[in-house]
């Protein structure tokens, strides 16, 4: 009995110390002086622009990589191909590497000297412009809908969709009838993950952006800006700002909770 | 619709799962694909239903081959081991599939699918979800999901493999009216012979891959084509090169010129059958199969000599 209470507070205990209480205390240094200052800093026009930065580099990021990874996912468990045990671990590189080198491989390869720098000879702008981070954004939160789904596909298994089959459903009213449902809880959590990744990420965006203020900064990117500048009220707002865009997705993401299966 | 298979082969990687298979479904009837795990028999129903490509060989229903045709096209209706429930679907939905992708209108789909339901005596359970039910009754769902489309021909992969004795016993003779009523052709995938000779009017032995004999229950019995065959379907007793059925061991307390002595290790009650087991002098067991009136009458206990002789015994020249 004690040692359960025991095992539940050094479990709480432990989230409260390293999660609650620094995020806590983001929350509270932002409406220390009131609302307003917050109100006022990120309202201000540059944190405007990284705000707006922020939810299309993602707004992009998320549904391709959702729609690429649930097609991959497919592929590597439904399918054999060859390299497909390659394909498996290179889907898993974006984990494994740092953000940072990731930055760097994207500087060296459309970077001057670089193989496809001949893309800003002919006007195509890749580093430092929204392109440039959307590509690093897309690189880095890759795998997590790929990794959500590809267990339960397995698991589900092949039996349902081949009874589809011989009922008389065509391949695509198969993955929309049966696969699809089956997976849907997978692919939201995927999708909570790779928003809440591509909305926080800082290492590989502050590489190829050039943190041009008001230009390639993102949130993470302003918050960084303003902690340097001793904007200490700005930057904690805009963290809270993170903070709650990441809620709302969670939130939004909870929608997709299957409702039947016991 | 009757179904023809000629001279089907598959092989996955170096295993053969079907060595040269032919065999014919007559129409209207239900044929049993018998044989241990690993023979071939579910690999050679998936041929049938298209969810496989054989190597090389024809599947025709009817007259027509259909062998290079996808499973959605074949108009077969398929059940599985462990049921295939569209789990985020209710029941009533689960048997609407098929009619709902053809876009059928929504009262014709209603009204068969109540009919469907009360045929598999799920009329009450239409807006539960698969987990909600239990293995015979998602098995049921199932049957009545496939026969919606109205196919032409059933096919049933090992349908109550995964249900307890109870239920399977029940299930059998439940599907045995069915097919009285609906009579499609209808092939049963199963691994227990006891099951295929109760619920089948044909019966296809396959083994490694290969089709060892076809005929009516009781011709597997009576006539086994071969050794395999014979010790398949029902239990058997060898001696050298000799095969006798345990119910063909006659028993007899007086010796007897041709009989040889024997002493019981052994006496199982089965209800109205008993299994008496037998050690010969010579050390050979034997199992013999007798009723409750003839074990009373020999006072069969352990310890006992008795006489045994083979009443009727086969033996096959390769």
């Amino acid at each position: 009995m004690i040692a359960r209470y025991a095992l539940r507070l050094g479990a709480l205990g432990y989230l409260a110390l390293l999660l609650l209480v620094p995020v806590g205390l983001v929350f509270y240094r932002t409406f220390e002086h009131g609302f307003h200052p917050a109100w006022a800093a990120v309202t201000n026009p540059q944190a405007q622009h990284a705000l707006w930065m922020t939810l299309i580099i993602a707004g992009i990021a998320v549904p391709l990589n959702t729609l690429f990874g649930v097609v991959l996912a497919i592929a590597l468990v439904r399918h054999r191909f060859p390299g497909r045990g390659l394909v498996n671990a290179i889907v898993d590189l974006p984990l494994a590497l740092s953000p940072v080198v990731v930055g760097l491989a994207l500087y060296l390869l459309y970077g001057t000297g670089g193989w496809l720098n001949t893309l800003s000879q002919h006007g195509i702008k890749i580093l430092f412009s929204l392109t440039g981070m959307t590509l690093a954004t897309i690189f880095i939160s890759l795998p997590f809908v790929v990794r959500e789904v590809v267990p339960v596909l397995r698991e589900v298994g092949t039996d349902q969709e081949q009874a589809a089959e011989t009922l008389g459903a065509a391949a695509f009213t198969t993955f929309r009838r049966i696969t699809l449902p089956a997976i849907r809880w997978a692919v939201g959590y995927g999708v909570v993950l790779t928003t809440a990744r591509a909305i926080g990420e800082f290492g590989a965006v502050s590489v190829v952006s050039g943190r041009i203020e008001g230009k390639t900064e993102t949130l993470p990117l302003y918050v960084q800006s303003q902690f340097e500048g001793f904007n200490t009220t700005g930057a904690f707002a805009a963290s809270v700002l993170l903070a709650l865009i990441a809620l709302i997705t969670v939130l939004g993401m909870r929608l997709f909770r299957p409702t039947e299966e016991a | 619709m009757g179904i023809t298979v000629v001279e089907v082969t598959k092989q996955f990687g170096d295993f053969v799962a079907l060595d040269d298979v032919s065999v014919a479904i007559p129409e209207g009837s239900l044929t049993a694909l018998l044989g241990p795990s690993g023979s071939g028999k579910s690999t050679l129903l998936r041929v049938i239903a298209g969810l496989e490509d054989p190597d090389s060989g024809q599947v025709l229903l009817g007259d027509d081959d259909v062998t290079d045709q996808p499973a959605r096209s074949r108009g077969v209706g398929m059940v599985f081991q462990h049921y295939a429930a569209f789990k985020h679907m209710t029941v009533w939905d689960n048997v609407a599939f098929g009619l709902t992708i053809r876009k059928r209108p929504r009262a014709e789909i209603k009204q068969r699918v109540h009919e469907l339901l009360e045929l598999v005596q799920l009329e009450g359970l239409a807006k539960r979800y698969p987990a909600q039910l239990s293995g015979g009754q998602r098995q049921r769902m199932a049957l009545a999901r496939a026969l919606a489309v109205e196919p032409q021909v059933l096919l049933l992969d090992e349908p109550f493999g995964a249900l307890d004795a109870r239920v399977r016993k029940e299930l059998r003779a439940w599907l045995r009216r069915l097919h009285e009523e609906v009579h499609v052709t209808t092939i049963i995938v199963t691994h227990d012979q006891e099951e295929a000779m109760e619920v089948a009017g044909q019966i296809a032995l396959i083994n490694q891959g290969r089709v060892e004999q076809v005929g009516t229950p009781r011709e597997l019995y009576e006539s086994p084509a071969n050794e395999f065959v014979m010790s398949f379907v029902g239990p058997v007793n060898r001696i050298g090169e000799t095969f006798v059925r345990p119910r063909d061991i006659d028993l007899s307390l007086e010796p007897d010129s041709d009989a040889e002595e024997a002493m019981v290790e052994r006496v199982v009650h089965l209800g109205f059958e008993v299994r008496a087991e037998l050690v010969r002098h010579d050390g050979q067991h034997l199992l013999a199969q007798l009723t409750q009136e003839e074990v009373e009458a020999l006072e069969l206990e352990r310890g006992l000599i008795v006489y045994v002789k083979p009443s009727r015994q086969t033996v096959f020249t390769p």
